[in-house]
């Protein structure tokens, strides 16, 4: 225990030192050479110690897992495609894509409809810092925690599950929230909803800031009412802050893991891609097959890349 | 448009409230009742989101028997049967104290190494030309959304090759990897929207690249390092995934993730435990939230939303 009370205390204190040491140090070793090479110098000096890390724990090992794909379960042997073929023959291919297709729609309509909504009202209000802090607050649970929580939302019997209770007061007996499926994936969907909206509605709530309230009281001077006001003005000026919050919705649905994990493992037809790769390099220590699975991912979220790629230069551009 | 721009009425107009194009915003019992949808709209979503949470805080102060018996709800009413119980059971026998010390060993290294690498690359990125400049940066923007999926297994090899696997090294390593991208971007960007006359202004005077970083750039961005913090923070407090992979589920080392993920698997019907564990876990993270929340929102968008 004492071990590594030090060993913490040595990273903390030497890991920033040798940094800065680093800076400083390669900033008077710069003194020894020509002026107008030290500034050509200096930038790579800078980037060296991110660039590594970026290289060596992503770009290496993303090329490195493409190339995993195409080996057998202990990366030992080439067989080609056939992890490919296998993984979209298989029985379970088909229902995971779906689930994916499911969260990227439902997750995303949720937390982006929900997240522009409570910015909203929240924007006409005087406490309006207390209720976004309140929404935002499920950002700050761990995705374990959170799906206790829900797994006690969706208890069975009426008298300690919530939601039965809930609808047992209308006259509605108990349901199985988290055994049938498409029911199952949705009350998933909710759940992880639950937790992102309040960081669509952190976004969204500044890009309504950003909007001049004198273009909105000119609307209304027109005659425009409050609804028209908000699609007619509001909505087409929120539309960057709109997109960027749906493609990082998007990419979140694309790569959900932890919730599933926790409320069903995957279990009851609500198995996602990740959770998949996770099963297939633990259960069944198929490397082979879970490069596999994470290729499709990246595959998939690769357009989404190209798509923020532009969208920055375009904002670039306007800067 | 064409309706003509409306003068901002002076704070001393609100007098005159009856001149204001707006009859809503004249006395405030007719600008409340105007409103009034607004405000049950509102409260009644920030009170739905509340119920997951409350239920949760309820139910691990009550007793077991009761949480297998009753819902949450019904603990609200007399007789007031709280305890402490869960909590003391939680930290002692299911070994969360260890894992809470343990997640604490994980983060604080894996938030301070990537913030301090990141800022060094940002202000390069920002403040200094080179070429291939743009390129590069194009390529953190792209790594942004880069799954982590799909750089896990090599890692792993890796760290099994070097022998760490299953340390905390590995960990801090693996979460200053994946956390470079966003860091770098964040402070990229926020560096950027700082006044270029404080740098060439500071550069006159003879300053280094090292003084104007020191003493120009990283003061004035304290909003968007505290952004940074949080987010790291409690994205590597919360996650389960790389833990798992690199950490492994040894009682000495799992924080607490992979120990309540554990406890799910083993005591899946003990709710009572299981509640107080989920809090136990949740506690810092809010704490961190909300002391410093008032930067969150400004050092996010470090005026890059510009409406």
């Amino acid at each position: 225990m004492d071990n590594r009370f030090v060993m913490a205390a040595i990273v903390l204190i030497g890991v920033p030192l040798v940094i800065v040491a680093y800076i400083v140090l390669t900033e008077r070793a710069l003194r020894l050479v020509r002026p107008n090479s030290r500034d050509r110098i200096r930038p790579w000096l800078w980037l060296l110690p991110a660039l590594s890390f970026v290289s060596v724990f992503l770009i290496y090992p993303t090329v490195r897992t493409v190339i995993l794909s195409f080996m057998d379960r202990r990366s030992e042997n080439f067989i080609g495609v056939d992890n490919y073929v296998n993984f979209f023959g298989g029985s379970g291919a088909v229902q995971v894509l779906i689930n994916n297709l499911l969260w990227i729609v439902f997750f995303t309509l949720l937390t982006v409809t929900f997240g522009l909504l409570i910015a909203v009202l929240a924007d006409r209000v005087r406490y309006e810092s207390v209720a976004k802090a309140l929404i935002f607050l499920p950002m700050a649970i761990s995705f374990v925690a959170a799906g206790i929580i829900w797994r006690f939302m969706f208890d069975l019997p009426a008298e300690t599950g919530t939601l039965n209770a809930a609808i047992g007061t209308v006259g509605i007996g108990p349901q199985t929230w988290l055994l049938d499926w498409p029911r199952n994936s949705f009350m998933i969907i909710i759940a992880a909803a639950w937790i992102w909206t309040g960081f669509c509605m952190v976004i969204l709530s500044a890009g309504l800031k950003g909007i001049s309230t004198e273009l909105l009281e000119a609307a209304r001077m027109d005659g425009a009412n409050e609804f028209q006001t908000f699609f007619r003005v509001t909505l087409p000026l929120l539309a960057p802050t709109v997109a960027v919050v749906t493609t990082t919705m998007i990419i979140f649905a694309l790569k959900v893991f932890d919730l599933v994990y926790v409320m069903t493992g995957g279990r009851f037809d609500t198995d996602v891609l990740a959770n998949r790769m996770f099963s297939e390099m633990f259960t069944r220590r198929d490397y082979g097959m879970a490069a596999t699975v994470a290729v499709i991912l990246l595959a998939l979220i690769v357009p989404i890349m190209l798509f923020n790629i532009r969208r920055f230069r375009e904002q670039e551009a306007i800067r | 448009m064409t309706a003509p721009v409306v003068p901002q009425a002076a704070p001393s107009a609100d007098f005159e409230a009856g001149a204001r194009p707006r009859a809503a915003s004249g006395n405030p019992v007719t600008r409340f009742i105007s409103k009034t949808p607004v405000h049950v709209a509102l409260i009644a979503i920030c009170l739905v989101w509340m119920v997951p949470t409350i239920a949760l805080l309820i139910s691990s102060f009550r007793e077991a028997q009761d949480v297998s018996s009753t819902g949450w709800w019904t603990a609200v009413s007399p007789p007031f049967d709280f305890t402490a119980e869960n909590y003391e059971r939680v930290l002692t026998t299911n070994n969360l104290g260890q894992s809470f010390v343990n997640s604490l060993f994980v983060t604080i290294p894996a938030t301070v190494i990537p913030i301090m690498v990141a800022a060094f690359a940002a202000y390069a990125f920002a403040w200094m030309s080179f070429p291939g400049r743009d390129v590069l940066f194009l390529l953190i923007v792209g790594l942004l959304v880069v799954p982590l999926q799909s750089a896990l297994i090599p890692i792993l090899q890796l760290f099994v090759g070097l022998d760490i696997n299953n340390t905390f090294l590995a960990i801090w390593l693996a979460h200053t990897g994946f956390g470079l991208p966003f860091a770098i971007y964040l402070l990229r960007n926020f560096f950027g929207a700082l006044p270029r006359e404080m740098f060439e202004s500071a550069y006159i005077d003879g300053a280094s690249p090292v003084t104007a970083f020191f003493r120009l750039a990283l003061p004035t961005s304290v909003p968007a390092l505290a952004a940074l913090a949080i987010f790291q923070f409690m994205w590597v407090w919360n996650d389960l995934l790389i833990a798992f992979l690199y950490l492994g589920g040894t009682p000495d080392v799992a924080p607490l993730t992979v120990t309540i993920a554990n406890m799910v698997g083993s005591l899946g019907q003990a709710q009572h435990l299981l509640t107080a564990a989920a809090f136990v876990s949740m506690a810092l993270p809010l704490v961190v939230f909300f002391s410093l929340q008032r930067y969150f929102v400004r050092g996010i968008l470090g005026g890059s939303v510009k409406g």
